[in-house]
């Protein structure tokens, strides 16, 4: 019980300094930083989903920049004032109701989430049944063709143009409230049966089966869920960058969403947080790779590109020596970091616990 | 397991922090950001502006008795990157303006950044109307694509003599959609015809095989086919569409300028007509001649329309904090919207009031393997 | 539509068609085998161009010198994607060896952007392969008649090696199941690695005759013919040789007919493929010549 207390305590101190940080950072922090960490959160989310669905169920689904487009797409139209529909679909018009429909920010980006849902379930029908590789190829293929799609439809989504002018309603209340929320949703999905369901699947579909999980209905479940809020990262990622189009969401995004679940550890929420702030900021710190390196005594020339065969080589390097990633299939908790030598270590602890390793 | 983690965890985080807080601040320094995609799909003519703007900076280092600073920022042809680099630059770096993008969509992500930021940013060859559009920030100093369609359509038209036109767009290229959809609009006024576009064709950003749109464009026997795209595609097509046995003129944009469509195109691209920004025969104003000259010696080949460009913006926003006699942010936006007439290496200069360069445009042909000077339209 | 239009498009598909079909033979071989997506097939085809652009045009050897070393440099280099990247995976668990292989392909395409640069480069195809002849009203090119016969060449050489050779009957007995094979006195690593160079061999005559066909060739040209001749190979039902000659030139013929027949969707034809392999996959998952494999438990 005590040690429940304790862990309650550290949780809301714990979320207490978020907010603090949050608000803080909203008002003192330059644009530079909290458009990082808007992008952090943001990719928190698209990893925790794609970890739903690749992590937790087993799916190896390559389909989630067509889930973010198509959140994208619906909350920045739902979004967009009227004027602004107007001046860019100068090409063709938009159709009828789009044009004038404006709705609050929640609301649209709830209805980002709810289409890429529905798109997800009209998807989940024919391709859940496959498996492996042939699932990865139907999913890849399905986003792809909701790029295609939104490239023809020029009344709709302005085709190539792509949209401009989103209303920038994305802030860092917006995107980590909504990365908290994803983790809670997901969590408490995670540990409830229907999660207990999900990781069986995960570790044997037949076994799972015959104790009478229903695989359809489980896998569709954990299909639709990550499509959501794949919907609402794209979503809010729309309304960060204030413009959209549909080369953005090829497939290069969706291997970009795996380095981060791949890097935090298949299976693990927290994981995929950690590595999408460690994943995005690196990538901004990683831009001294692009540039000549000056040491004094030596100009290193620096080669453009070169930050991307980093990041190839990196996942690779996870695959073959890290497979489990950051954190494996376990999710941060204070009993863990408090039981860790090197927290130990910080507290200035010199001698180990006799026994187990768990101060209880 | 899980010291292993932490302590992989802490080697990533060391990387990631060891390289911020490097840079030093200086005071007696003017610093213009240079926003340009250097790696990914458009680094080829993200690296051409930049050496524009490079010689730009050689020739002219100096402004208000203050050493001009480049700051380059790659935005890896990518709207993530893009908005994030522009960021940078406005909030980190503090430029005082900002020169790019080459690629209209890189553009548009940096245009609510830079307008927020209050930071002037002068486009070089990002030609698509929405760039400026409703951007007090924004400026460009080249022409934008509906004046490109409609100077292609009158030299299809009234040079070519072409009654009848067939298209092949690259359909998810917002700049080829623009440049087809103005060019289809004027060809319809110039020859009163509504039937005149006999087809239009789409294909996509890297396909190779455009067999099929162009056996159809072959059985509708056109006068002329407009193709505007990238350069590669347009190069095979070109190519593809000679080996048929089309034969009519085939034109297209200022995008196919670069030595990479003649080595692709080889002979299939004699005759082929496009519309640009700049040509190096006829020198319009003396900075012309000037920047012929030091680009020639700088980087042993011929320049580019985009290096012109981007030597242009520089030029035109050094001459505009001359003329407001400060860096402030604010006054030399409104310095750099009152621009008229302003002689650059592509011609002169004068800012509508959407910010977008009013100025001439040359047509191109290529002739025994290189570019040669065809004509110069003025605009209306 | 008059029939030399279709003639001509038919000539046009049937050499598209053919292309896909060569290459998606050698991606067929390594699934059948190996029961993996070697989603770095497509840039193995891509540096086989890269290779043979530096024979011809950089160092000036004559194409009929450069086109078989180009072969074996692109074994080589199969072979040694799957010993750094595949071997250490050796029984792991398959969604590894899936994200291993997109890692290869990511680095493949960023290393050639960093050596080569992303800017395309014109392929130096001999003019005896590209000149074109005239059938009447239809042009063809001379490489449309050469695709066919080296496709059909790689699949008689590919059937015999799998089917009459010892080697063949390891590979046979690797794609059967591992585990046994070995027992059975199969060296399965040296198995798997030939059946990789084997298969990158392919994507390398693939990708010959694919820069001759367009001679342009830039670090992510790999990309969307690699897709294309996966989904090839399944519709033909992979694993199955024979099946990816016939995917190939019904995804080939097919997507030309698509731009020829209703041009208002020419927009849709990268669709097209992938709308055609969820057909396939949902009303006969095996492929047209696929045969049905009991699910081991």
């Amino acid at each position: 019980m005590e040690i429940k207390t304790r862990n309650r305590v550290l949780t809301a101190g714990a979320i207490l300094l978020l907010l603090g940080f949050i608000a803080f950072a909203e008002q003192f922090f330059d644009l530079y930083i909290v458009r990082i960490l808007n992008v952090c959160a943001i990719y928190a989310i698209l990893g925790m989903s794609m970890n739903l669905i690749n992590g937790f169920t087993g799916l190896f689904s390559l389909g989630h920049a067509g889930f973010m487009a198509v959140g994208a797409y619906t909350t920045a139209l739902l979004t967009m004032s009227s004027a602004v529909k107007k001046q860019i679909f100068y090409l063709a018009p938009l159709v009828k109701p789009l044009d004038q429909i404006n709705l609050a920010f929640p609301l649209a980006l709830l209805a980002g989430g709810l289409l890429a849902a529905v798109v997800g379930a009209l998807i989940a029908a024919p391709v859940l049944r496959l498996k492996g590789d042939y699932l990865a190829i139907a999913t890849l293929g399905f986003a792809e063709i909701i790029r295609v799609v939104f490239t023809n439809t020029q009344r709709i989504t302005n085709g190539a143009l792509g949209l401009k002018g989103i209303p920038a309603l994305t802030n860092l209340w917006w995107s980590f409230g909504t990365a908290a929320f994803t983790l809670v949703f997901l969590v408490s999905l995670i540990n409830s049966s229907y999660g207990r369901a999900l990781k069986a699947i995960r570790e044997d579909e037949i076994a799972a089966e015959s104790m009478g999980i229903d695989l359809a209905r489980h896998k569709t479940l954990a299909f639709v869920i990550g499509a959501f809020f794949a919907g609402i990262g794209g979503g809010l990622l729309g309304n960060l960058l204030g413009t959209i189009d549909p080369k953005m969401f090829s497939s290069m995004f969706t291997f970009n969403i795996l380095l981060i679940v791949v890097l935090g550890g298949m299976g693990s929420l927290t994981g995929s947080i950690i590595s999408a702030f460690i994943v995005t900021i690196a990538n901004e710190v990683l831009r001294f790779l692009d540039e000549s390196i000056n040491l004094g005594f030596v100009v290193i020339q620096g080669k453009v590109g070169m930050r991307s065969v980093v990041f190839s080589a990196l996942l690779m390097f996870v695959v073959l020596f890290y497979r489990h990633g950051l954190m494996g299939t376990n999710e941060f908790s204070w009993d863990r970091l408090l039981a860790s030598k090197a927290f130990r270590r910080l507290r200035g602890f010199k001698k180990e616990p006799a026994e187990g390793g768990v101060d209880r | 397991m899980l010291r292993r983690n932490i302590v992989f965890l802490l080697l990533m985080l060391l990387v990631a922090t060891a390289f911020t807080g490097c840079i030093k601040k200086e005071s007696n320094v003017i610093k213009i950001g240079v926003f340009e995609p250097i790696t990914g799909a458009n680094a080829a003519g993200g690296q051409l502006e930049v050496e524009g703007v490079k010689l730009a900076n050689k020739l002219y280092p100096e402004v208000l008795g203050k050493k001009v600073e480049l700051v380059i920022a790659d935005n890896k042809s990518d709207k993530v990157e893009a908005a994030t680099a522009a960021a940078r630059l406005v909030e980190k770096e503090k430029v005082t303006a900002i020169i790019g993008s080459w690629g209209s969509s890189l553009s548009m992500a940096a245009g609510d950044i830079v307008r927020q930021g209050k930071v002037p940013t002068v486009g070089a060859s990002c030609t698509n109307p929405l760039v400026t559009a409703g951007n007090d920030y924004y400026f460009r100093v080249c022409f934008i694509d509906p004046f490109q369609g409609t100077v292609m359509a009158n030299y299809a038209y009234s040079k070519l003599g072409a009654k009848k036109a067939a298209i092949i767009q690259e359909v998810n290229n917002d700049y080829a959609v623009g440049l087809a959809q103005f060019f289809m609009f004027s060809f319809k006024q110039l020859t009163g015809d509504q039937n005149c576009i006999l087809a239009v064709a789409n294909y996509n950003t890297g396909d190779q095989d455009f067999s099929a749109q162009l056996t159809n464009i072959k059985a509708q026997n056109p006068d002329v086919i407009f193709a505007p795209g990238n350069f590669t595609e347009s190069a095979l097509i070109i190519s593809q569409a000679r080996k048929l046995g089309i034969t009519c003129p085939i034109i297209g944009g200022d995008t196919w300028e670069t030595q990479e469509f003649l080595d692709i195109g080889k002979e299939a691209v004699e005759g082929a007509v496009f519309s640009t920004f700049f040509a190096t025969e006829t020198p319009i104003t003396e900075e012309s001649a000037k920047f012929i000259e030091a680009y020639r010696a700088e980087y042993k080949k011929e320049p580019a329309a985009v290096a012109a460009l981007g030597y242009d913006a520089y030029i035109l926003i050094l001459d505009a904090i001359k003329r407001a006699g400060t860096t402030d942010r604010v006054k030399l936006r409104d310095e750099i919207a009152r621009t008229k007439n302003f002689p650059g290496a592509a011609g002169f200069i004068t800012l509508d009031e959407n910010g977008d360069a009013v100025k001439n445009a040359v047509i191109k042909v290529v002739k025994d393997g290189k570019f040669a000077y065809l004509d110069t339209i003025e605009p209306q | 539509m008059t029939l030399d239009l279709f003639l001509q498009h038919l000539s046009n598909g049937i050499s598209l068609g053919s292309l896909y079909a060569l290459i998606a033979i050698g991606y067929t071989m390594v699934y059948g085998i190996l029961r993996l997506i070697n989603f770095a097939h497509g840039d193995i085809f891509m540096m086989a161009t890269y290779f043979a652009f530096f024979g011809i045009a950089t160092f000036g050897i004559p194409w009929f010198i450069t086109f078989p070393l180009v072969l074996v440099l692109t074994a080589a280099l199969g072979m040694g994607v799957e010993a750094v990247a595949y071997r250490p995976l050796r029984g792991a668990p398959k969604i590894s060896l899936l994200i291993s292989a997109i890692g290869v392909s990511f680095f493949l395409e960023n290393l050639t952007i960093v050596l080569f640069g992303g800017v395309p480069k014109p392929f130096p195809a001999p003019a005896i392969f590209t000149d074109v002849v005239q059938v009447g009203t239809v042009a063809i090119q001379k490489l449309t008649f050469y695709i066919p016969i080296v496709t059909f060449i790689s699949l008689l050489g590919l059937v015999y090696l799998i089917n009459k050779t010892k080697t063949g009957m390891a590979m046979r007995a690797v794609s059967m199941d591992q585990e046994i094979a070995q027992v059975m006195g199969v060296n399965i690593n040296q198995t798997i690695a030939l059946t990789f160079g084997l298969g990158s061999f392919l994507a390398a005559v693939g990708g010959i005759m694919w820069g001759m066909k367009f001679p342009q060739i830039q670090p992510l040209m790999g990309v969307v013919p690699g897709l294309k001749c996966f989904i090839a190979a399944v519709i033909g039902g992979i694993g199955n040789i024979a099946g990816a000659v016939i995917g190939g030139f019904i995804l080939g013929i097919g997507e030309i007919m698509l731009v020829a027949f209703l041009p208002n969707l020419t927009g849709y034809r990268d669709a097209f493929a992938f709308i055609l392999l969820i057909l396939i996959l949902m009303s006969k998952p095996t492929g047209i010549l696929g045969e049905k494999t009991a699910e081991k438990v």
